[in-house]
């Protein structure tokens, strides 16, 4: 048998570059870990599928039949329906903190945190596990719509640019959750401020209703809110004759800067949630 | 720094506002040894652990773990030590194997190795059997064997441990003992460990260190520091002699709560 001092010397030499590819090596293992955990009890999906179910069969039905929101060639239905996806995406994302409070509580972070993992990889693979939830939602979300008449667009380079697209607007919401949760550290804490920034996050933007229904103060919130873009490229992309009031271009820069910056701050904040 | 040193701190300080919580230690722990540092509710043990495993910044001074500078070194020092936190760190929702295959990647150690390397674990914390089982299903002397496996995975030179066997029975505590032992010897690492256990610090430990408000009150092997304090002294006369009275007012409510939670989850 090999002796240790052998196996010690290669595992050094090995061990001294800190390459890129570790950094994604350790952010897929950690992903991975995430998806099977997810997957081993898929209950949080489903459950999580519930509500915007709910607010497309009543609330979309109801308001459809109103008319009361001018949405152009398109139905209120088809309308809210990217909405209510991005709605999904923010109330799953928004309480992410929370499991990192769970896992800090348990022990779980302090042992990450002192194996040889970038900060930003611990944060980044919490965000593409929330990419995934966000994906499920996506699926039964184009499932519910579609059996209710909407009509999708099923191109698929619109497609691939929705996944892209829900990937960003989980990681977005999921990360500021984790910095949130960095920051006030108890599950209690957490609960109620969790449930203060979801309603103004989504009623301040153009989830469900258009932007130039607002009043002028809201108008300027709601451009500044990472949600408007999100919706924007949702509902430019998923539609058949969907179109896009920011720009594609600009929905997806936005997302991307906003990401990078969540990132930077969240990979800071990320060692002290266990001090 | 000497380069037979496993642990090295100067001066070593942690402030948290106007409390100081560990307060200018300076320790030097020789390679291959056990280390205890023993003390009191919120004598500062947690905190100097946590300092040394980068998970905490200094306020002042300077400590090296492996040669590594903590601070300006991180990465390098996480690459050479293990730790096993006083809480439950295993992933209660993933098996034993799944625990050790994702420590296995985290340390980057090659493919090529990581099975052969996790089937050796598995036997000689004697988990084979269980190794497909969820670990929460596990009783608190399991976990605490697979933390242990984890945390050595990729043969750290020096190891870590908060309260190690904090919570479990005799015979599991015996187990870990004994498998604590066997991984100083072979491996010649060098452990430095957190008790409130005198029997634990007399069976395990080479060399103790007392730590009172922050500092370091007695330093000497086990049977060294009984003799300073008397002819018939056993390790608890040691710790009530240099940590000032038996009851202080030290700790606080959350050492308590987490102390308390740990204790719980794993009995």
């Amino acid at each position: 048998m090999e002796t240790f001092d052998k196996r010690e010397e290669r595992q050094t030499d090995l061990a001294k570059k800190n390459s890129l590819s570790d950094y994604f090596a350790q952010t897929y293992a950690l992903s991975e870990i995430e998806f099977k955990k997810l997957f081993r009890d898929p209950t949080e999906l489903f459950t999580r599928a519930v509500q915007p179910i709910l607010w497309l069969t009543v609330f979309g039905q109801v308001m459809s039949k109103v008319k009361a929101v001018p949405t152009g060639e398109i139905s209120y239905l088809a309308f809210m329906s990217p909405g209510i996806l991005a709605q999904s995406i923010l109330f799953s994302a928004i309480f992410f903190g929370i499991a990192i409070i769970w896992e800090k509580d348990l022990g779980v972070v302090h042992k990450l945190l002192v194996t040889p993992t970038a900060r930003s990889a611990l944060v980044l693979a919490k965000a593409v596990s929330s990419g995934f939830r966000g994906l499920v939602q996506a699926v039964i979300i184009f499932i519910v719509a579609y059996l209710m008449g909407v009509k999708l667009n099923f191109h698929p380079v619109h497609l691939l640019l929705v996944i892209l697209s829900v990937f960003m607007g989980s990681a977005i919401f999921s990360t500021f959750s984790l910095i949130v949760a960095c920051l006030v550290k108890t599950r209690e804490r957490f609960m109620g401020i969790g449930q203060v920034l979801t309603m103004p996050l989504f009623f301040a933007s153009n989830a469900i209703y258009p932007i130039e229904m607002m009043p002028k103060w809201l108008q300027v919130i709601s451009q500044i809110n990472p949600m408007s873009y999100l919706v924007d490229s949702l509902r430019a992309l998923m539609l058949e004759g969907g179109v896009s009031h920011f720009g594609i271009g600009l929905d997806f820069s936005v997302m991307i800067l906003i990401f990078g910056l969540m990132l930077f701050i969240a990979s800071k904040l990320y060692a002290g949630i266990v001090q | 720094m000497t380069p037979s040193l496993a642990i090295q701190t100067s001066n070593l300080t942690k402030k948290f506002g106007e409390r100081t919580v560990v307060d200018h230690l300076n320790l030097s722990i020789e390679q291959g040894k056990i280390f205890g540092l023993l003390g009191p509710n919120g004598a500062g043990k947690s905190t100097t652990i946590k300092m040394l495993t980068t998970l905490l910044p200094p306020s002042e001074g300077r400590a090296h773990v492996a040669g590594f500078d903590v601070e300006d070194e991180a990465m390098d020092v996480r690459r050479k030590i293990g730790y096993v936190p006083q809480l439950v760190s295993s992933d209660g929702s993933l098996t034993a194997e799944e625990n050790l295959l994702l420590s296995a990647k985290l340390y980057r150690i090659p493919s090529s190795e990581r099975q052969l390397r996790i089937e050796e674990a598995l036997a000689f914390m004697g988990l084979v059997g269980v190794r497909s089982k969820l670990v929460r299903t596990f009783s608190g002397g399991m976990i605490r064997r697979l933390e242990l496996a984890q945390a050595v995975l990729h043969r750290p030179l020096v190891l870590f441990l908060d309260e190690p066997t904090i919570g479990l029975d005799p015979v599991a505590r015996r187990t870990v003992w004994e498998k604590l032992k066997e991984m100083n010897k072979r491996f010649a690492m060098t452990i430095l460990m957190t008790t409130h256990d005198m029997e634990e610090a007399d069976f395990l430990c080479d060399e103790l260190g007392i730590l009172h408000q922050g500092v370091i009150a007695a330093i000497g092997g086990p049977d060294e520091l009984k003799k300073q304090v008397g002819p018939e002294a056993n390790l608890d006369d040691v710790f009530i002699h240099f940590s000032g009275a038996t009851i202080t007012e030290s700790g606080n409510f959350g050492d308590v709560r987490q102390t308390r939670r740990t204790a719980n989850r794993l009995g």
